[in-house]
């Protein structure tokens, strides 16, 4: 260990180090925290308030996990990652997962040996403009100065979507959402595209949103979701069983107010019992407490709470459930069964 | 009666490897060397071996993949089907166009204000303390932030070029506009062009380029015989003939008559749809790297000028105005001259520190080596290992020749001592 720790430093910071450390759950109980890598500030999904408190959809991923394994939401680090850092963060071992609009990809999971452990968000990439431009659809962009996050699948969609559509444009390539704000803000470029729920996202912090408007077209799917690195199936389980717990414990009515209620005695449903951990061991299969489940859910939430609080209809954000409503109202939203 | 013979040979023993002072000093410096080559050995040999258990062999395959990412300024034809190696070449250029514009600027902007620092006047010498310290003391990421967002921020966006009632119109004619996307200047065209002439089939040369700089070429040559035979004649008659409208006449006349005959005339960027579209353009991105970095730059080299200014007695200066010349040609005539032996090795240093200041483009959103390999091509690919190491040599590369190019002039330009 010693000596990949060195070889790491040394070389491509620590690659290495974190093949070594293949037990991220005892790494992670044993420092006590849960290093989360995020994205550098995007509100809704991951930012820090005036208190420097972290808060956002992706955010609450974290703060779950957290809680199901040390049993404390607030045992997070948050290592805020740009869309070009966050890989080697998470190969290097500087962060234990990465919660951060992350696409799965074939090449992601396949090549940069990485676990995509579900899907948190169902999203696909739009482009945003002025009103004033006077455009409504994307086929119209063509000549257009587009600002793009580089390292992004996005950029290679959008390379993809011009060349298809035999359209021009001038790409300018920008690292973090914040600097291609400032661009867009002062035109210097018509478009901005993210995905689309980045683009609401954005739009919600302008100070006259009502005068941008997001195209109707969606040219790529994006499922966005939490990864951890390749190799270590244990905490590979427990991110993605965590999640599902989340989404679960929505389509079964569990909510953060009455989970603990649930919990103490056992329902009438089977299945809430074994999440809950009354009835069956599945917290000690994960190698967890029983009461994981519990502890996740009452840390900020089932899906349809953490999803209403920070990014839904009534938040500045403003995004409809659309495909990530639970499949019983017509979304992609479907956990695999606890038992 | 003894005869003298030889000493007896004296054998040589292992031992004396290091008890001999002979060999020690050679035995010492093998034996670190062994060591030195090991550590290197066993450190390269272990990261290809965890890398290998990561299931990320090094391999350099992926160069030649299609990139599918699209790049905006590019020297050389690229699209998103082209390979990574490509967009790695296309960054290069890049890299070395921002190099050469900002050494150029910094060196020139470098100069006056060295010189100009140690003026008599004393608000001139102060303007030039203050910028000196100012950009010494600020890193150099900042200025380069500061001048893009004063770029984007102050210069109108196309759209305010446009309806009947203008907010902003175009400079110099009609000819140029400035916009918060960049400058667009006209650009050169021929109207009968004798085409581009591919090498390798990596990128095309154009022939009129080719042909202009011959004749120009060519003109160079015959102007500078006719300043040999002016030389001649004034030292062999004292009178020196008037030459300067001959050699004009020479410079000019053969590249105008080519440029009229390859049908030579001006694109002007015009208004199309969401941008100009048109002429030459000069991206924020570059200007702002470009003038930053210069800027910056330029605050050393002007310390640099000084100390070599003030490296000259002034018993030399005095000597040159007892002659009778006047400042300025003392300066450049007397000072320089001599003050150029200091000052062109910290200069090779600041050269070769603007070239690898220019990695911070990406700041900007500018293209350069950082932003294309080791940037995108890494993010989309995923070998950290094989990019960066690549991207190192390339910048070693570059270094390496800025600095024998210049040890080069620095040979020439020093004191010749007999």
């Amino acid at each position: 260990m010693k000596t990949t720790v060195f070889l790491g430093a040394l070389t491509v910071a620590g690659l290495a180090a974190g093949a070594a450390g293949a037990a991220t759950l005892d790494d992670v109980k044993a420092r006590g925290t849960l290093n989360c890598g995020v994205s550098t500030g995007l509100v809704g999904f991951a930012a820090p308030d005036d208190n420097g408190e972290w808060s956002g959809f992706d955010v609450s991923l974290c703060r779950a996990v957290a809680a199901a394994v040390l049993g404390d939401p607030t045992a997070v680090e948050f290592v805020p990652t740009t869309g070009k850092t966050r890989f080697t963060a998470l190969a290097s071992g500087e962060v234990d997962m990465l919660a951060r609009n992350t696409t799965w990809t074939f090449s992601r999971d396949v090549d940069l040996k990485f676990t995509f452990t579900g899907v948190n968000y169902y999203d696909g990439q739009g482009f945003m403009v002025p009103k004033a431009l006077g455009v409504s659809s994307a086929k119209e962009l063509d000549g257009a100065t587009v600002c793009i996050q580089t390292g992004t699948t996005t950029e290679l969609n959008l390379a993809d979507f011009f060349r298809v559509n035999n359209m021009s444009y001038e790409p300018v390539p920008i690292e973090t959402n914040a600097e291609a704000q400032q661009q867009f803000l002062a035109s210097a470029c018509d478009v901005y595209t993210t995905d689309a729920s980045g683009l609401a996202a954005t739009r919600a912090t302008f100070e006259t949103p009502g005068d941008f408007i997001i195209l109707p077209e969606i040219i790529s799917k994006e499922p966005l979701g939490p990864l951890v690195r390749h190799g270590d199936d244990e905490w590979g389980d427990i991110v993605t069983w965590t999640l599902n717990a989340l989404v679960a414990a929505e389509e079964l009515g569990v909510t953060s107010a009455n989970a603990k209620d649930m919990a103490s005695a056992a329902t009438d449903n089977p299945e809430i019992n074994r999440l809950l951990g009354t009835e069956g061991s599945l917290g000690e299969m994960l190698g967890l407490g029983n009461d994981w489940a519990l502890m996740a859910i009452t840390a900020g939430g089932n899906y349809g709470e953490i999803f209403e609080k920070n990014i839904g209809e009534n938040t500045p954000i403003g995004l409809a459930r659309g495909l990530n409503a639970q499949y019983t109202d017509g979304g992609l939203l479907y956990t695999p069964p606890f038992r | 009666m003894t005869t003298l013979s030889d000493p007896p040979a004296e054998s040589f023993k292992l031992s004396m490897l290091v008890y001999d002072t002979r060999y020690r000093a050679i035995t010492f410096q093998i034996i670190a060397l062994i060591a030195f080559l090991t550590l290197v050995g066993w450190l390269a040999n272990n990261t290809i071996q965890n890398l290998a258990d990561l299931g990320k062999e090094p391999s350099f395959g992926f160069m030649f993949e299609p990139a599918g990412y699209d790049i905006n300024q590019r020297l050389i034809d690229y699209s998103s089907q082209s390979s990574h190696l490509r967009a790695a070449f296309v960054g290069l250029l890049n890299t070395l166009l921002v190099a050469v514009l900002g050494c150029i600027t910094a060196t020139i902007v470098g100069v006056i204000v060295g010189v100009l620092r140690l003026s008599g006047n004393w608000l001139i010498a102060r303007l030039m303390t203050v910028y000196v310290e100012m950009f010494r003391n600020v890193p150099v990421l900042m200025w380069i932030v500061l001048c893009m967002a004063i770029l984007i921020e102050s210069l109108p966006a196309p759209s305010a070029f446009r309806g009947d009632d203008p907010a902003s119109t175009m400079k110099l004619f009609d000819s140029v506009a400035i916009t918060n996307r960049g400058v667009y200047v006209p650009e050169p065209l021929f109207a009968r062009g004798l085409g581009d002439i591919s090498v390798f089939g990596a990128f095309d040369i154009s022939l009129d380029l080719i042909a202009i700089l011959l004749v120009l070429g060519g003109s160079i040559f015959v102007s500078r015989r006719i300043g040999k035979k002016a030389d001649a004649t004034q030292e062999a008659t004292g009178i020196r003939p008037r030459t300067w409208h001959i050699r004009t006449g020479v410079l000019l006349l053969p590249v105008i008559v080519l440029l009229g005959l390859l049908g030579f005339h001006f694109g002007y960027p015009e208004l199309k749809g969401f941008n100009f579209a048109g002429g030459t353009h000069m991206r924020n991105s570059l200007i702002a790297l470009w003038l930053a970095l210069s800027l910056y730059t330029a605050a050393f080299i002007a310390e640099i000028v000084r100390a070599g200014i003030l490296a000259i007695s002034s018993g030399q200066s005095e000597a040159a105005a007892a002659l009778g010349l006047r400042s300025n040609r003392i300066m450049s005539l007397v000072i320089l001259p001599q003050a150029l032996r200091v000052i062109i090795p910290p200069l090779i240093s600041q050269y070769l520190n603007l070239t690898k200041n220019s990695s911070l483009a990406i700041a900007v959103g500018y293209m350069d080596i950082t932003g294309t390999l080791m940037g995108i091509t890494l993010n989309q690919t995923g070998r950290e290992l094989e990019t960066v190491l690549l991207g190192m040599l390339v910048y070693l590369a570059i270094s390496l020749s800025i600095s024998s190019v210049m040890n080069l002039y620095n040979n020439r330009v020093k004191l010749v001592e007999r």
